[in-house]
This record gives C-alpha cells, sequence and structure tokens, in this order.
C-alpha cells in the first residue's frame, strides 16, 4: 500500500523540485532521500497529507545536498551554473519530468534506464535484472544518465516523439527480473495520456494494449512462440482489447494520424477477428498503406507484403518485396517472410532454404526456434 | 541494448602489424603486470561507462568431455584441437548501443600491451549474444 503510494508521489516530487529550479541530480538524489525516510515514518503512521510530507521532506533534503555541493564546489573553485527552469512552466510535473529522462543528449538505453528509476520509480536492481547486467553497470548508467541531463539547459521539449520512443522500447525490451515492463511501459504511457492532448500519446496506449492482450496466447507451454493465425484467441485479453479499441477510435476522430494509431488499428483488425479466417485482410492493407506512406520504414513495407499476399496470393507479396533487399539486405526478416510467400507459391525447396538462413540471422533464440521449426514442417509434411 | 562476447584467443596475424608476440612466459614481471593491469582498467571503465557485464579469465588446463553412452563413463580427452592457440584464454561480454560500438571495444582490449610495452594487436573474436526477446508480429 504505502510501496504504491510512494511509486506515485515519487516522480511528482522530483518533478516539482525540477519545476522550481533544482537541478535534477541533486533533486534525484534528495527524493530518493525522502523516500527512504517515508519508508519508515510511514510505517509507523502514515501522515494525513502525504503528498505535502514527501514534498517538505525532499525540500529539506535537497537544501541540505545542496549546502554540501555548495561547499565541495568552494573547495574545488568551480564555477557552478545551474539551469533555470526555462520555459517548463505549462508542463505538468510527471510530463516535465518524462521530457528530461528523454533528453536527446541520452542515448535510447540511457533514456530508457533513467525513465525506468526517476518515473516508473523501480530501483536500480530491478533495472538491471530487467536487462541482464550487473547492478553496478546499471547504477552507472543511470547516474551518468542524471549527469547529462543536469548538465544540460531545459529548453522547450518539443518533441514529444521521442518520450514515446522511449516508452515503446521499454514495452518491447526486458528480459528477465521480476518486474513486468510491459506493463511499467502501459502505465506510463496513461500518466501521458492524461496530460498531453496529442492523439499519437492516446494512439501509443491504444497500441499497447492492443499488442499486449494477446500476450498469454503468444507462448507456448514450452515458451516457443505461437505465430498469430495459430494463437488460442479465446486467451485474448478481451477487456484490454475493448479498452484500445475505445481510446484508438477517440483518437482517430480527431483527424491527425500518426505511425502510432495506424499500427494500432492494424492490431484492433487483427483483435478483432474471432478466428484467423475471418481476418480483414483488405482493410488491414489500406491500413499499411497509410503506414508505409507515413514512415518510408522498410519493415513497415516488409509487413505490407505479407499482408498483399494474404490479399492478392504469394506472387503479389513477393513481387511487394522488390526493392527491399536494398534497404534490408540480409535482414533475417525479409528472409523470413521471403521463405513464407515462396513456400505459399509451393516452391518449398528455396523457402526451406531461405528459413534456415533466417534461423542463423536472427540473435533471438524464439525467433531462431520458431524459423528453424518452419524449415523442418516443410521438408517433412504432416 | 545488444550484448556482445569478445573472445580472447591471444591469436595474432596474418593481417596484424605483428606477426607474432613473444609468449607470456617471455615477459618480464613489470610486462605481465601492466598486461593484467590493463585488463582491470579495461573492467573498471565499462563499468563506468554502464557497458560491462561480465569478465573472466580460464586456465590453460581443460579437458574435452563428452557423453559415452548409458551408463558408461563421461569421455574425456586432451582435446581434438591440441593447438593452444585455439584455446579461448578469457572474455568480455558488453552491453552497448550498436555493433560498432563493440567493435571499439574489441580494438581496444586488443591494444592491450605485451612485451616492452607494445600493443599485442591479437584478434578478437566478437559474438553477438542471442536473447529471447519475443519477435513483434
Amino acid at each position: 500500500m504505502t510501496e504504491a503510494l510512494l511509486r506515485e508521489l515519487g516522480p511528482q516530487v522530483l518533478g516539482l523540485l525540477v519545476r522550481r529550479g533544482a537541478d535534477f541530480a541533486s533533486a534525484e538524489d534528495a527524493v530518493q532521500e525522502a523516500l527512504i525516510e517515508a519508508h519508515r515514518v510511514w510505517a509507523e503512521q502514515l501522515p494525513e497529507q502525504p503528498r505535502a510530507w514527501l514534498v517538505t521532506v525532499a525540500q529539506r533534503k535537497l537544501v541540505d545536498l545542496q549546502r554540501s555541493e555548495a561547499a565541495r564546489r568552494r573547495r574545488e573553485e568551480v564555477a557552478a551554473e545551474q539551469p533555470g527552469p526555462g520555459s517548463a512552466e505549462q508542463y505538468d510535473d510527471t510530463l516535465l519530468l518524462m521530457f528530461l529522462c528523454c533528453h536527446p543528449d541520452l542515448s535510447p538505453t540511457s533514456a530508457v534506464a533513467l525513465t525506468l528509476r526517476a518515473v516508473a520509480g523501480l530501483t536500480t536492481r530491478e533495472i538491471a535484472e530487467a536487462f541482464l547486467v550487473p547492478e553496478a553497470t546499471m547504477a552507472q548508467r543511470i547516474s551518468r544518465a542524471k549527469r547529462t541531463v543536469s548538465g544540460a539547459a531545459f529548453t522547450t521539449p518539443a518533441d514529444i516523439a521521442v518520450v514515446l520512443r522511449v516508452l515503446y522500447l521499454i514495452f518491447n525490451e526486458g528480459y528477465g527480473g521480476r518486474v513486468d515492463l510491459a506493463a511499467e511501459a502501459i502505465r506510463l504511457t496513461r500518466l501521458l495520456v492524461r496530460e498531453s492532448d496529442e492523439p499519437e500519446v492516446a494512439g501509443m496506449l491504444a497500441l499497447m494494449l492492443l499488442h499486449d492482450a494477446r500476450r498469454d496466447a503468444r507462448r507456448d507451454e514450452h515458451g516457443a512462440l505461437v505465430p498469430l493465425d495459430e494463437q488460442d484467441r479465446s486467451r485474448w485479453n478481451a477487456r484490454q482489447i475493448a479498452e484500445g479499441v475505445r481510446i484508438l477510435e477517440a483518437a482517430l476522430a480527431r483527424d491527425r494520424r500518426g505511425e502510432y494509431q495506424v499500427q494500432a488499428a492494424i492490431a484492433a483488425l487483427h483483435d478483432d477477428a474471432q478466428r484467423a479466417e475471418e481476418t480483414d485482410w483488405p482493410q488491414i492493407l489500406a491500413w499499411y498503406d497509410e503506414l508505409v506512406a507515413l514512415t518510408d520504414n522498410p519493415l513497415a513495407a516488409l509487413s505490407r507484403a505479407v499482408v498483399v499476399g494474404e490479399v492478392d496470393g504469394p506472387l503479389a507479396g513477393l513481387r511487394a518485396l522488390d526493392g527491399l533487399d536494398e534497404a534490408l539486405g540480409q535482414h533475417h526478416r525479409l528472409l523470413a517472410v521471403r521463405a513464407h510467400l515462396l513456400a505459399r507459391a509451393g516452391d518449398t525447396d528455396r523457402a526451406e532454404a531461405l528459413y534456415r538462413d533466417a534461423a542463423r540471422r536472427t540473435t533471438s533464440t524464439a525467433e531462431r526456434d520458431h524459423l528453424n521449426r518452419k524449415a523442418a514442417d516443410l521438408r517433412a509434411p504432416d | 541494448m545488444p550484448k556482445y562476447l569478445l573472445l580472447k584467443h591471444y591469436q595474432v596475424g596474418p593481417d596484424s602489424p605483428t606477426a607474432d608476440f613473444a609468449p607470456m612466459d617471455e615477459w618480464s614481471a613489470d610486462e605481465v603486470a601492466a598486461h593484467i593491469d590493463f585488463q582491470r582498467e579495461v573492467g573498471r571503465i565499462l563499468t563506468e561507462s554502464g557497458e560491462f557485464v561480465d569478465a573472466q579469465a580460464l586456465t590453460q588446463q581443460g579437458a574435452w568431455v563428452r557423453y559415452g553412452g548409458p551408463d558408461a563413463a563421461p569421455v574425456v580427452t586432451d582435446g581434438p584441437f591440441p593447438e593452444t592457440k585455439e584455446l579461448i584464454a578469457g572474455w568480455f561480454m558488453i552491453d552497448v548501443e550498436s555493433e560498432a560500438r563493440a567493435h571499439e571495444v574489441a580494438a581496444w582490449v586488443s591494444s592491450a600491451p605485451g612485451k616492452g610495452g607494445e600493443p599485442i594487436h591479437e584478434w578478437l573474436e566478437v559474438r553477438p549474444v542471442m536473447d529471447d526477446a519475443p519477435a513483434n508480429e
């Protein structure tokens, strides 16, 4: 109970301190110390106004830290340059925090780590476990990111697209540990939706919900990948799909489409089919046409070719791959899609060889096993 | 973020500037110490940059072992590949932003000082580590 409350309040208080002009690294340290104290004190008795309590204590810690910092600086005679709060006033505290943690000076990896630490309130150990690196390494990654953000003057954070990319990375990454990073990404995106009326933010939330709804059906009991057309659709999360569709429809009604809304629309059409054979491929193709026009992403064009294969047959799908070799080279997905279309066209020998080649090139064990199974199926059809 | 294993074989040539380097037992104690210090320093700096996963050194001794069949003892030999140059001496595992960065780190590891403090220019084998990340549909 206290745990959940503290995780919610921590980022809010950090955002507030930063808005008031504190530098990010000191403010984060101050909030951490305040949270530790809250853990101790609140176990005895919860204060009447927990947020105000936390703000007061964090402020005090910040003053302490700045005092010792000032003393250190005097000793080293280093001129201090405190970035002002700039034009941050118009933003809500949590939003402000997310923009800071996704600062363009940070690499995507650093932004992911810092966001999970400062906005999601995960411990360094939890983040380290999720990415299978030692805790000391993750601690350094986070502390470097904090320093970068503290040093960078905070000007207008115009690009919400960067925040969305970081949230999507969190949604798709994470391999180990006890923390459910997909759920964390959804939680953070919900926070963002509350404070931003940009339709792409809602589109991202819808996309996450619509994909995550299939999570239980995506792997079999041995952990092997189950492709979409073979999934047990009764295991899809109907409530989550309904919510995703509702959010998506409201976003699309605003008539400012972007890649996440379009991807969510594609996911919604898949989720809408009770059986794989009922999939509305022509409509999915129309959305893919729009996605390719919007993003110019060769991987979107690759997925589109699969859909062309469903609508107009495998030979048309193979033609839709023309021109992708240059952009994708020997990318295992390109090889796998070509293998899939060739198999459907009846050229099983080439399809099998391409599946094997794709299996050698992927860096995902789950994908490798899946591709090798596809190859084996072609050699010995049952 | 992809992980890479940088395998140390202490292998040089054919294109290395040093066709071969003096084996470690011909180095002075200081030269060996400098070489080991360099490895430690690499580990420390990689931790500081948030990229370190693991580093280990292996003994030169080891055995080749395989299943001998039901109710049979494990089959143990000195190995089908006795040349020491084929052996793995150790590794770094790193978690980096890109393949280019992995290559940069490998080149740095290869610059470890040997006899006379000169870089040994050994070849590092750089292998991406697989993960179980679910493929996007």
